[in-house]
């Protein structure tokens, strides 16, 4: 099937407009990125995918024929895409371009972002929304670092479904070895990032073989063309039967008799007479009511815009979570996460960020960098910090508690980004590997655990040097985990006279505290413990 | 109370519902919805004291109902900004103030009289000059007197090549100027909408519809629009492909070029520089249909944009919508 049939013509006495708005109605959306360097070919694929599936205004074509000198007389399917003056000055695009076009089956929307190193950032962008990565590799060329970092970046953004587009098919002789050979190194990279879904198409974009039209040159490919497959994945299936979670963007009073809670539902389905709570509460309500301007819903689901009003008075504010009473997100004020760095500011432990999470607004800070991904070899780095478009993942400290599941689980709740409290800037994209400290809902203070396994002498001096420092400490022996950790949580230093047991250290280790050697501990500034 | 201008398509609610409700998922149009009203809410939680820019045409027509959308059953929290040009259609002006009223909404409108009071035309300064003393500088100075710290506007990134890559949320400097080299990463649904004194966002709730889902959404929803968009019997200066509306037109017209021509408009600027196509679409469907069949974007027909290649991209850096 090709999009021609979706482009009814007004000529024709039999077009049905009631038919053809139906048939509108009914599509649903498939928001998909593009990765690709300057030499793939990229924006040639998908000025071909808009060209032949007609989606291209006719005066667009005008402006971009016959403006560069070309050896052949076709349309210069980059010019359609690569818009800004900049770039047309630098031949290459340099940051992320929306395309929007539908075939009769779906709408799509294409994040197409720059293939080049230091634009990391532009791509983890484009795939934080979408639902299919589109990786273009050179025939010729076979798989390039380039190609290794987009098939490992849409991984780590939970893009589902992953489409390796082999172009340039036509200078390869159209050679089934060639695409075979290419398919089976992606197969293993893949498997390497941890992606879920690889299909390789053999495609040449500039002269159109298998982008819309199917190719008569390569028989021997027997799958779908590329808007086959975009046309037929499935999307959206499972958001809605995730546990229920919406975060509270603003409470709707217009007067006594009302009072809306609305947001956008981030996952699951609610319906009249729910059971929810409210975190950070931990409060409970029935849905009253599902209120929108075309009326009361029985039922809602992700991803839709509602207000919910309930049977009880309960104190809801912006920032709050709804969720299901059940399945509830985890309280964290410590978190293991990866970030992808976009300012040119280089990542500073221990300086306050602004994260946003939700509808949420907290303090935190970085208090280690665990390791850096190295893009180019996918290696992991010991670093102490990072830079601009590298990607790594960090431990952070926050104020006040998120409640939020892993990335993996819900991208919704499990993402969050980075604000500069100073400059504003947008410093990184985060995405929820685990929460490091969980349980009470008042966030807790941090205590120390020294330890000291040289005796009580000198373990009674180390005390008298933290007493004399004005912080509250705690000597021990005991070394039972549960009792360690009520007394880490009200925030002591507890100064313990004996090695631990492994099985305790790892439940603290889980907690995230690590004993540091009494003797070289020094109180920082400020750091007043057991206030 | 404003009529509906077209056919009902869906008769009731329900079936509206149904209509935008495909087998499996959401439609295209129910998720688009839901992702401007998210953004609605958060420009209204996040910002001291935001606008909606309101043009008076169709893409403002959806804004304003996803606004009424996403704030329901309250009112829309901000007011609205109209840079009148002085150069508008008269019919564009009686829907504005009859659209105000019938929602009670807080409409403000800027002109940048000195600038009229000088004679500013688009024949004597150029369009292009024009352009920039009755909207750039006007919508500025707007701005600015109210001391709006947010402005919502209703540009798509499918109308122009450099509006493909224009941010949701779009930081404009203190001058209100566009860096398209310095604009903030925008990930996921978590949009910063942090600014110092001075500094502003322009917002784009409208960023991933398309012409065609504005025209579906219209229709769907019975979004009253201004009449100039319906073909009817209208009198033009027919000069060679080009039908220039009459009504303050600078051009005079050469005898026999001032006709009756049944013809609409396809986008609404200002009189004197915007053309008027030949058409029977008197009804949102055949609007579509006609659409569908055209395959000439809709820009093509202001005046503004093939000044100079990439003029679209010169004036958002100055600060144009």
């Amino acid at each position: 099937m090709t999009t021609q049939e979706a482009i009814p013509q007004i000529e024709d006495n039999g077009f049905a407009i009631d038919e053809f708005l139906a048939a509108e109605a009914a599509k649903d959306l498939l928001r998909f990125s593009t990765a690709g360097s300057v030499d793939d070919g990229k924006s040639t694929l998908i000025g071909r995918l808009l060209y032949d599936s007609r989606n291209v205004y006719e005066d667009q074509v005008r402006a971009v024929t016959g403006k560069q000198v070309s050896l052949r007389p076709t349309i210069d399917f980059a010019l359609l895409t690569d818009g800004l003056r900049a770039e047309r000055e630098q031949g290459i695009t340099i940051d992320v371009a929306y395309r929007y076009f539908s075939t009769q089956r779906r709408k799509f929307i294409i994040a197409d972002t720059p293939g080049h190193e230091q634009y990391t950032r532009n791509m983890a962008t484009g795939a934080s929304t979408a639902d299919l990565a589109i990786i273009l590799i050179d025939a010729r060329k076979g798989i390039l670092t380039q190609s290794r970092r987009h098939a490992y970046i849409a991984s780590l953004l939970g893009t589902r479904h992953l489409v390796a587009a082999i172009n340039k098919m036509d200078l390869v002789g159209f050679s089934e070895d060639v695409y075979r050979k290419i398919t089976a190194e992606l197969q293993t990279l893949v498997e390497q990032v941890g992606s879920h879904a690889l299909l390789t198409i053999p495609v040449s974009a500039l002269e159109g073989d298998n982008v819309v039209d199917r190719s008569t040159r390569m028989s021997w490919y027997e799958g779908p063309t590329l808007l086959e497959h975009l046309e037929s994945v499935p999307v959206g299936t499972d958001i809605a039967t995730q546990p229920f979670r919406m975060p509270v963007q603003r409470v709707i009073r217009p007067d006594q008799n009302y009072r809306g809670f609305a947001g956008q539902i981030s996952a699951g389905t609610i319906r009249k007479g729910d059971l929810i709570t409210v975190l950070p509460s931990g409060r409970s309500s029935r849905v009253a009511s599902i209120t929108t301007f075309d009326g009361d819903l029985e039922e809602a689901r992700a991803p839709l815009s509602i207000a919910l009003t309930l049977e009880d008075e309960l104190d809801i504010s912006r920032g709050d979570l709804l969720s299901e009473p059940q399945r509830a997100p985890q309280q964290a004020t410590s978190l293991k996460a990866l970030l992808v760095w976009f300012d040119n500011q280089r990542l500073e432990t221990h300086r306050p960020y602004l994260l946003k999470h939700g509808a949420s607004m907290r303090s935190a800070r970085i208090t280690r960098v665990v390791q850096r991904t190295n893009v180019h070899t996918l290696a992991e780095e010991a670093v102490s910090t990072l830079g601009m478009n590298d990607i790594g993942v960090v431990e952070i400290e926050l104020t006040l508690p998120i409640f939020s599941d892993a990335y993996a689980e819900n991208r919704a709740s499990g993402s969050f980004i980075l604000i500069h409290p100073q400059t504003n800037a947008t410093l990184a994209a985060g995405m929820i590997r685990s929460s490091l400290s969980s349980g009470s809902s008042r966030p807790q203070p941090r205590g120390v655990l020294l330890l000291d396994t040289r005796g009580t002498v000198i373990s009674r001096d180390v005390e008298e040097r933290l007493i004399a420092a004005g912080t509250q400490v705690v000597r021990t022996q005991i070394d039972d985990a549960a009792i360690l950790h009520s007394l880490l949580s009200l925030g002591l230093i507890v100064l313990l006279e004996r090695a631990l047991p492994v099985d305790v250290l790892e439940s603290l280790a889980s907690a995230g505290i690590h004993p540091i050697e009494a003797e070289t501990y020094q109180p920082a500034k400020g750091e007043l413990h057991g206030q | 109370m404003l009529a509906p201008i077209h056919p009902a398509y869906p008769a009731t609610p329900a079936q509206r519902v149904e209509t935008l409700t495909p087998a499996i998922g959401l439609s295209h149009l129910k998720l688009l919805e839901a992702e401007s009203i998210h953004i609605f809410r958060e420009v209204a939680a996040e910002f001291q004291k935001p606008v909606m820019l309101y043009s008076i045409g169709k893409d403002s027509a959806v804004m304003l109902r996803l606004a009424q959308k996403a704030f329901f059953p309250g009112p829309i929290p901000f007011p609205l900004l109209h840079v009148d040009t002085g150069y508008k259609f008269r019919e564009m002006i009686a829907f504005r103030d009859s659209i105000a009223r019938e929602l009670s909404l807080d409409l403000r409108v800027w002109r940048n009289e000195q600038a009229l009071a000088d004679g500013a035309n688009p024949v004597a300064l150029g369009t292009q000059r024009c352009c920039g003393l009755l909207k750039t500088t006007a919508l500025l100075d707007g701005l600015r007197h109210y001391g709006f710290d947010a402005a919502f506007g209703g540009a798509r990134r499918d109308e122009e090549k450099s509006r493909a890559k224009e941010r949701i949320f779009s930081f404009r400097d203190r001058a209100g100027q566009w860096d398209p080299k310095n604009q903030r990463p925008e990930v996921w649904n978590l949009y910063n909408a942090r600014i110092s004194p001075g500094e502003s966002i322009r917002v784009f709730p409208l960023s991933n519809w398309t012409e065609l889902d504005i025209w579906h959404y219209i229709l769907l929803e019975e979004i009253p629009i201004v009449p100039l968009y319906f073909a009817k019997e209208r009198r033009m200066i027919v000069r060679g492909n080009s039908l220039i509306p009459v009504e303050q037109s600078f051009l005079n017209s050469l005898p026999g070029e001032e006709q009756w021509v049944r013809s609409r408009l396809r986008s609404l600027g200002c009189s004197p520089c915007t053309g008027a196509i030949r058409s029977d679409a008197d009804t949102i469907p055949k609007i579509i249909a006609e659409l569908v069949s055209f395959r000439s974007s809709e820009r093509a027909n202001r005046v503004i944009d093939h000044d100079t290649d990439g003029s679209m991209e010169i004036k958002k850096r100055e600060g144009y919508f």
